[in-house]
């Protein structure tokens, strides 16, 4: 039973330790809270908000973080009228 | 004067009441003289650990607000005359805790005893961060597992800057404790190997501690790891971690790394 399931499971402390290797470079990179990627996403948001009306349902932000690089996509939606809306 | 130790983690249940014990009895058993002091102001458990639930007067909040001397709430214990307990209070909160409080209490223990050994409670909050300031040695318990690795990682982070060590411009000095480590789930790639968590968290190692039912089987009975049974693993291992605290410099062994090529077949339930 055992000698079976050594076979069909694979190893996981490989897994957990790129997880960990990963995630903690994001952690000690983050001294305090100046994230970058958080706080580019914070201006992003405030950039487009000076032009328009951001309605949160139509905005999209997604963060990918990589050993080496991270991503962060931001994907809004810009309604035809968007400028005229705008104080 | 005595050296000061906080036994620290982040995490919780990953054994630093457990590791304070042990450690603190094996270096009185070797004539040192050490006070164990609890932190965890409202959850105290290294008085249940360590047999002396029923000898608790008063606490490390009464000392410091002045209602008990501090000759009067240290515990001595029975066993091993150098050893000596300072319980937490287990009714009042945590914001009794002064700073101010604390360092007074810490001067004096440290004018009278070799060790000082703060058990620190789980979380970042205030027992944590005052059970870590004024330490001069740091032992950063953790569990092959990642969570707990992670919070390790944090608090040495806070090691390095929320210590009075670290804001004087010099450095606590971090060890890492291994507990609860199986190494045939490690070497079944089930489990962090020892050199993956030394990689992560990058401070050199002062022992490990084999997942056994020793550890329960004394908490049980009220008698730290190393006075429960001195031959058992845990405690050989405690007892090894000891020495190397004090500044011996040993080959690490793994423990519990006996079984032959029909053990690591068949495998076996965790000891």
């Amino acid at each position: 039973m055992n000698l079976f399931r050594f076979f069909s499971k694979g190893q996981s402390a490989p897994a957990a330790r790129e997880r960990l290797q990963v995630l903690l470079a994001h952690e000690r990179a983050a001294t305090g809270d100046i994230d970058l990627v958080n706080k580019l996403r914070d201006e992003i948001l405030k950039a487009i908000s000076k032009h328009m009306q951001v309605d949160d349902e139509k905005v999209s932000i997604k963060m990918e973080r990589g050993a080496q690089v991270s991503t962060l996509a931001v994907d809004i939606e810009i309604p035809f009228d968007a400028g005229k809306k705008a104080a | 004067m005595g050296k000061v130790i906080v036994v620290t983690s982040g995490k919780g249940g990953v054994g630093k009441t457990t590791s304070s014990a042990a450690l603190g009895a094996a270096l009185a058993q070797n004539g040192e003289k050490v006070v164990v002091v609890d932190f965890d102001v409202g959850l105290r458990n290294l008085d249940l650990v360590m047999g002396a639930e029923r000898r608790v007067v008063y606490d490390l909040v009464n000392v410091i607000q002045g209602e008990a001397k501090l000759t009067q709430a240290l515990i001595r214990d029975k066993r091993v005359e150098t050893l000596y307990l300072l319980p937490a209070s287990q009714t009042r909160d945590k914001d009794n805790l002064t700073p101010e409080g604390v360092e007074k209490v810490i001067a004096a223990l440290k004018n009278a005893f070799d060790w000082v050994i703060c058990d620190s409670p789980a979380g970042i909050e205030r027992g944590a961060t005052l059970a870590m300031r004024h330490a001069d040695i740091a032992i950063v318990v953790t569990n092959p597992e990642v969570s707990s690795v992670r919070d390790s990682d944090r608090i040495i982070g806070l090691l390095d800057s929320k210590t009075l060590k670290a804001e004087n411009g010099e450095r606590v000095e971090k060890h890492l404790l291994l507990t609860r480590y199986d190494a045939v789930r490690a070497e079944r790639g089930d489990m962090l190997k020892v050199d993956d968590v030394l990689e992560i968290l990058s401070i050199p190692l002062l022992g490990i501690i084999p997942e056994s039912m020793d550890v329960l089987r004394a908490s049980n009975v009220g008698a730290p790891v190393t006075l429960a049974d001195t031959r058992s693993a845990p405690a050989l291992a405690y007892f090894e971690a000891t020495r190397r605290l004090k500044g011996e410099n040993l080959p690490i062994t793994i423990p519990g790394d006996k079984r032959g090529f029909f053990g690591k077949i068949f495998g076996r339930k965790a000891a």
